[in-house]
């Protein structure tokens, strides 16, 4: 009896230690796996003329946000296939779910994916860790890229958007080349022409009279025959989302930082007396304009309440309107019209934007086939298709911008090319490039919504300042 | 051979080959060696699973005392550091008093709602029978299909609750945008989902109880809230403690419900632990730290559960010498 006593125990000693063993072989293992090793890029190793069909028979995985700019894409990957001989096989994932599945899948430093879409603002947060392949010596490889891809043709404040050095606070448009530009959008305003010919309104050319339309149209629309229409859509959600499309747009144009960045220290500035002047009165306009149920508005909700005719105008990005605005997409299609919104002091048009880019992850075991893909996803071709047979609108080549059957296609929408026009030449990452951006915003939307809930803005955004000085700094 | 019976073997042989033509197979003997294996054997899916709960919790208590983090893939050994830097920040406290709040609030009115939906239930027959059926259909909803589906009901505008109310004057409440409004509302989901588990709970301890007691109290003349209170409820406490533990521990972690409704937000009137966790750890990418807060959040549930058991088991001795 006491025997089996004591092999029971030895055994379930044994037993603990077996199960503790793969515990300690994680532990010995580091965290996150290894990292990439070596300095050489990928792209060294493509050598001779460029061949589209170098990696014919292998096959790409895309991860991807659904998104009309990525229905264009599906829908014209046969293409693809038959120019190269690779398959391309990808996920879809709503915009809720995409970053984080994104996130999980590249920090896991497995390489499920060779290619995915993010924004500018990720590469602030992919690109440190390493998760991102630099593209530059791949562009920089006529081996790897053909003639006609054409880097001029771009528009450079997108390319340079995605080209970090990867140090807090320093300016985009040096260092790698962590993604590339392949869809984007500007933040402008966008309005309801019937409302504001019944009402005998104009479109706002300055910050105070934004707040004044927005107030007149909440208080005077319902009895005019718009019922429960309010001014002025714009997101409020508590998510970094909120802050970059009007906000953001709004905030630069009255000449406002972020942060500053002061001998590479990079210190908050959204509590400075002019930003706390800025974000009372926009939180003000909320109020007084704003969506009811603000809080809980991402871009979806603006959208739709601008081609349901619940709103009079929104101010978001410009795509936000324009798939309200096409013949057939709403109750407002055809009553959409768009304008570069209030200017700031001194006639700024600067604008925020939105770039959808195309990365690679650096871990990929199929980049020679991967950089492919990316190459005739951001080649003129089939993004001059994507805009003029799809909703790939707002190109990021100048060629496509130029070209005469897509401006006879965005001509239906009023305002739209003239819109474009105006902004695209200012239209830039308005934001500090810094690793904590997610943080930032994040807990910057939730400062919004607590000014919006009455709260003192000083206080609120001295607190908010104070708490990201220990993060960011 | 038809006709011929074999002899069983003796145990331990184990040699006897069955009958060629039918009668009783001989029981063939286990050898000793496996009969001693087999206890082993039957603990080894306790074991798997046991592990399968360890090593996660494992490692994850390993990697908060590193600064791991996307920034930093390779992080210094910080100790106790991200316990201490948590228990030191403001917005950690803020985030335990609404967990705290929003667990008690939600168990407390599940509690009453469903001891109360229980005892409608108990005393009605057709109508009780149908309505047991119509309750539990929150329960076959996903938490968080049940708050996007609140999510649009409380739209000011467009949602049907104020649709609703607007007869009575009542229309146009911003049911999320307000700090208070967006606990409240939570707590609300939270009970419309989970008052039925608590009322079937409660339900089944109503149906289990002794009939005696109740009929000498008839007999007696009792009223209704003399037995409920004197008879009903004491005797119905143990399984509605249940129902409390369960309730309290699952609010404690709540994180679908709030962050489909509210994402924590208006400002971090809703920021419960699990939501600061999950921001910490997947959004921002402090996994340390991230996996810290929710070491937090365990040792408090784990703790509050343990004061719960145990108070149960209390109640549970009672009420077993009180039948004894």
């Amino acid at each position: 009896m006491d025997m089996h006593a004591h092999d029971r125990r030895r055994f379930l000693a044994l037993g603990a230690a077996a199960a503790a063993t793969p515990l300690l072989t994680a532990c010995g293992a580091g965290f996150g796996g290894d990292r990439a090793t070596g300095d050489g890029s990928a792209a060294d190793d493509v050598t001779g003329p460029f061949d589209w069909k170098r990696a014919r028979g292998k096959t790409v995985k895309a991860l991807l946000n659904k998104h009309p700019y990525t229905d264009a894409l599906i829908a014209d990957l046969k293409a693809f296939t038959e120019k190269t001989g690779i398959k391309v096989e990808y996920d879809v994932f709503p915009e809720d779910n995409y970053f984080d599945k994104l996130t999980v899948d590249l920090s896991s430093g497995r390489a499920s994916y060779d290619v995915f879409m993010l924004g500018a603002y990720m590469v602030w947060q992919y690109g440190p860790p390493g998760w991102l392949e630099d593209l530059g010596p791949w562009m920089r490889n006529s081996s790897a890229t053909g003639a006609e891809w054409d880097q001029e043709d771009f528009f450079p404040n997108l390319l340079a958007a995605d080209q970090w050095s990867l140090k807090a606070g320093a300016p985009l448009g040096q260092g790698g080349q962590y993604a590339l530009p392949w869809g984007w959008e500007t933040n402008v305003v966008a309005y309801n022409t019937e409302v504001f010919k019944k009402l005998g309104l104009k479109p706002a050319e300055t910050f105070d009279e934004l707040r004044e339309v927005a107030g007149a149209i909440t208080r005077r629309a319902p009895g005019a025959g718009f019922d429960g229409m309010y001014g002025v859509a714009v997101r409020g959600s508590r998510s970094w989302a909120t802050i970059h499309p009007g906000f953001m747009t709004m905030y630069a144009r009255n000449g406002l930082k972020d942060f500053t960045v002061d001998g590479g220290k990079v210190k908050p500035a959204m509590n400075s007396p002019e930003a706390v002047a800025f974000t009372r009165d926009w939180a003000e306009m909320v109020k007084k304009g704003g969506p009811p149920s603000w809080t809980s508005y991402t871009w979806y909700q603006c959208s739709s309440d601008l081609g349901a005719k619940k709103a009079g105008m929104l101010f978001d990005a410009d795509t936000a309107a324009y798939f309200q605005a096409v013949k057939g997409a709403s109750p407002a299609s055809g009553k959409i019209a768009f304008h570069p919104g209030p200017k700031g002091p001194g006639g700024s048009l600067a604008t925020n934007m939105w770039i959808w880019s195309l990365g690679m992850n650096a871990r990929s075991r199929n980049k020679s086939a991967a950089w492919l893909f990316l190459q005739w996803a951001t080649g003129k071709e089939h993004l001059r298709k994507g805009a003029i047979e799809h909703n790939h609108i707002d190109p990021v080549r100048k060629s496509v911008g130029q070209d005469a059957t897509y401006k006879d296609k965005m001509r239906a929408i009023p305002g739209f090319i003239e819109t474009f026009e105006a902004v695209v030449d200012e239209t830039r990452i308005q934001f500090t490039p810094q690793e904590q951006f997610f943080d930032a915003t994040t807990s910057w939307a939730a400062a919004l919504q607590e000014i919006y809930g009455g709260k003192n803005a000083s206080s609120v955004l001295n607190g908010l300042a104070g708490d990201l000085a220990s993060k960011v700094g | 051979m038809p006709g011929r019976t074999a002899t069983a073997p003796e145990a331990g042989h184990g040699a006897a080959a069955g009958p060629e033509g039918g009668g009783k197979p001989a029981v063939r003997a286990v050898p000793a060696w496996r009969r001693s294996l087999r206890p082993y054997l039957l603990i080894v899916p306790a074991l798997l699973l046991t592990g399968g709960i360890l090593y996660p919790f494992g490692l994850g208590l390993y990697y908060t005392v590193f600064d791991f983090a996307a920034s930093k893939p390779q992080p210094d050994l910080v100790g106790i550091g991200n316990y201490r830097r948590i228990l030191t920040q403001p917005a950690f406290w803020d985030s335990a008093r609404v967990t705290v709040a929003y667990a008690v609030g939600a168990a407390a009115v599940e509690t009453v709602l469903g001891v109360a939906v229980a005892l409608l239930l108990h005393r009605s027959s057709l109508v009780g029978r149908v309505l047991e059926k119509i309750l539990i259909l929150p329960l076959m909803i996903a938490p968080v299909i049940a708050a996007i589906m609140w999510k649009l009901m409380l739209q000011p505008s467009v949602g049907v609750i104020n649709h609703l109310l607007e007869p009575f004057g009542l229309g146009g409440v911003q049911w999320t945008d307000t700090p208070t409004g967006a606990l409240l509302s939570s707590i609300a989901v939270d009970v419309w989902v989970y008052t039925p588990f608590v009322a079937i709970l409660a339900l089944a301890g109503l149906r289990s109880l002794p009939a005696s007691p109740f009929e000498a109290a008839a007999v007696d003349g009792a009223g209704w809230w003399f037995t409920f209170r004197r008879l009903t409820l004491p005797m119905l406490w143990p399984y509605v403690l249940v129902a409390v533990i369960f309730r309290f521990m699952d609010s404690l972690k709540v994180f679908d419900i709030i962050y489909a409704l509210t994402e924590g937000g208006p400002g971090d009137s809703t920021m419960v632990l699990q939501i600061r966790a999950y921001l910490e750890a997947i959004r921002f990418q402090r996994y340390s730290f991230g996996i810290s807060y929710m070491i937090v959040l365990w040792a408090v549930v784990y703790l509050v559960t343990m004061v719960l058991v145990r108070y149960l088991g209390r109640i549970q001795n009672r009420a077993a010498e009180v039948e004894r």
